[in-house]
């Protein structure tokens, strides 16, 4: 029996170490989920990060895990792992406009509880300056109509659900904020 | 194998609201966290080993041409989950300040020398046995204007992944006897003195390599225990 290592801030600092492109390091993740060998319908998810007086977050990292578009995910846990090099994970700085984007693909419906299929959806993960441990939620697509029977989203107060899904704003984009606090707050999960 | 994790260890992180870590007044949700089950959402989550890792990732001393001003130090450790088993190839990212508490981000406006030989950033990848180990220099406290005569005691960014999405960890590294521990309202964010303390690396006689550098061992615990119960 061991007991967890506390969390901390991630803090204003941590660009040049874990998203580094503008000082010149390789990054192994980005914003860019798509790969060569990647199928499915590609979206942009594009969104901003605002605080409780709703002012831009400029020192945000958002990353996100996902499933491929048959619902799979590139995990040993998931015996089905998709049968590409398609890993899931993306990871993204917002701007000093509070701004982040991915480019990724829709992913498909993954098992539930029960057996029964999840409606697509993205887990994400919010960290920041003055955000002591991570911020947990999920992104949800505008108009699937799984969204109706999802477990997860049933949990989730209905005037609150709209948080947590994604506009379609054209042709494969969908806009989704995160508000850490306040008016239209985001609902963030304890797992 | 397969894991479970229990949410009673939560208890030793922070809560998102610490008022005299001003950062957290306007960040802080307000409305109560969305209890989930644990779906494969959650109990899956990325995998990087070896591939995202170069030569000189490790040793934060030799990636540039000359070797940085401070004091060398080397930062070992394990990683284990709540069942104190190894994480083996999970990887580990590390940042830090610079010997005189500068950090090379753009933003970082302290009055203090930058280092051409530092830039602070490493990665490495846990063993078998989720052993890791980082050559660096001491990083410099440094000032953070969140009160008058805010100091952050010496520290080092850590971010893990382990298991799956829900192990995921980014936290900070102390020093043993820093005097600024009681000042510091991010490490006295967390509630329990003897959680806190578990972010307070150890001086480690067996780490410290002679005439060279000394060694400082700061093992990390991440979420998960065994699905099956163990055997007696
Ligand atoms: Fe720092």
């Amino acid at each position: 029996m061991a007991d967890l290592t506390p969390s901390q801030t991630v803090g204003p600092y941590f660009a040049y170490a874990l998203t580094p492109r503008d000082y010149g390091r390789v990054e192994f993740v980005t914003g860019n989920l798509v790969t060569p060998s990647t199928t499915g319908e590609r979206i942009r998810i594009e969104g901003r990060v605002r605080d409780g007086d709703g002012a831009p977050v400029p020192d945000a990292m958002i990353e996100i895990w996902q499933a491929d578009a048959e619902g799979r995910y590139a995990h040993p846990a998931d015996e089905r792992r998709p049968n590409s090099d398609f890993v899931g994970f993306g990871r993204a700085a917002t701007g000093a406009d509070g701004a982040f984007f991915f480019e990724t693909i829709k992913p498909g419906p993954v098992p539930g509880p029960d057996g029964a299929a999840q409606a697509p959806h993205i887990s994400v993960g919010v960290f920041a300056r003055g955000v002591l441990k991570r911020l947990h939620t999920r992104l949800y697509f505008d108009g699937e109509a799984a969204n109706a029977a999802d477990p997860v989203l049933a949990l989730v107060p209905a005037e609150r659900r709209a948080t947590l899904v994604a506009r379609k704003a054209g042709e494969g984009r969908y806009t989704w904020d995160i508000v850490l606090q306040g008016e239209g707050e985001t609902v963030f999960f304890e797992a | 194998m397969s894991l479970v994790y229990p949410r009673e260890g939560l208890k030793a992180h922070p809560p998102y609201l610490h008022a005299d870590y001003v950062g957290t007044l306007k960040r802080a949700p307000q409305k109560p966290l969305v209890i989930i089950p644990h779906t494969l959402s959650e109990l899956t989550g990325p995998v990087y080993g070896h591939e995202t890792v170069g030569a000189d990732d490790a040793d934060l001393t030799r990636q540039h041409a000359g070797e940085p001003l401070g004091e060398r130090i080397i930062v070992s450790g394990r990683v284990l989950d709540e069942d104190g088993r190894p994480v083996p190839d999970t990887l580990i990212e590390i940042w830090q300040a610079n010997a005189a508490g500068r950090y090379i981000h753009k933003v970082d406006q302290h009055d203090a020398p930058l280092d051409p030989n530092f830039t602070g950033a490493g990665r490495c990848v846990t063993d078998a046995e989720g052993r890791y180990r980082f050559v660096t220099v001491k990083p410099g406290a440094y000032p953070w204007r969140n009160h008058p005569n805010a100091w952050r005691p010496a520290h080092i960014h850590f971010s893990l992944f382990g298991h799956s999405f829900l192990s995921r960890l980014v936290t900070q590294m102390y020093f043993p006897g820093d005097p600024l521990f009681a000042y510091d309202p991010i490490f006295q964010s967390i509630p329990d003195p003897k959680a806190r303390e578990r972010l307070i690396s150890r001086f480690d006689l067996d780490t410290t390599k002679p005439e060279w550098a000394l060694g400082y061992r700061f093992d990390i615990v991440l979420r998960g225990r065994n699905a099956t119960p163990m055997e007696a």
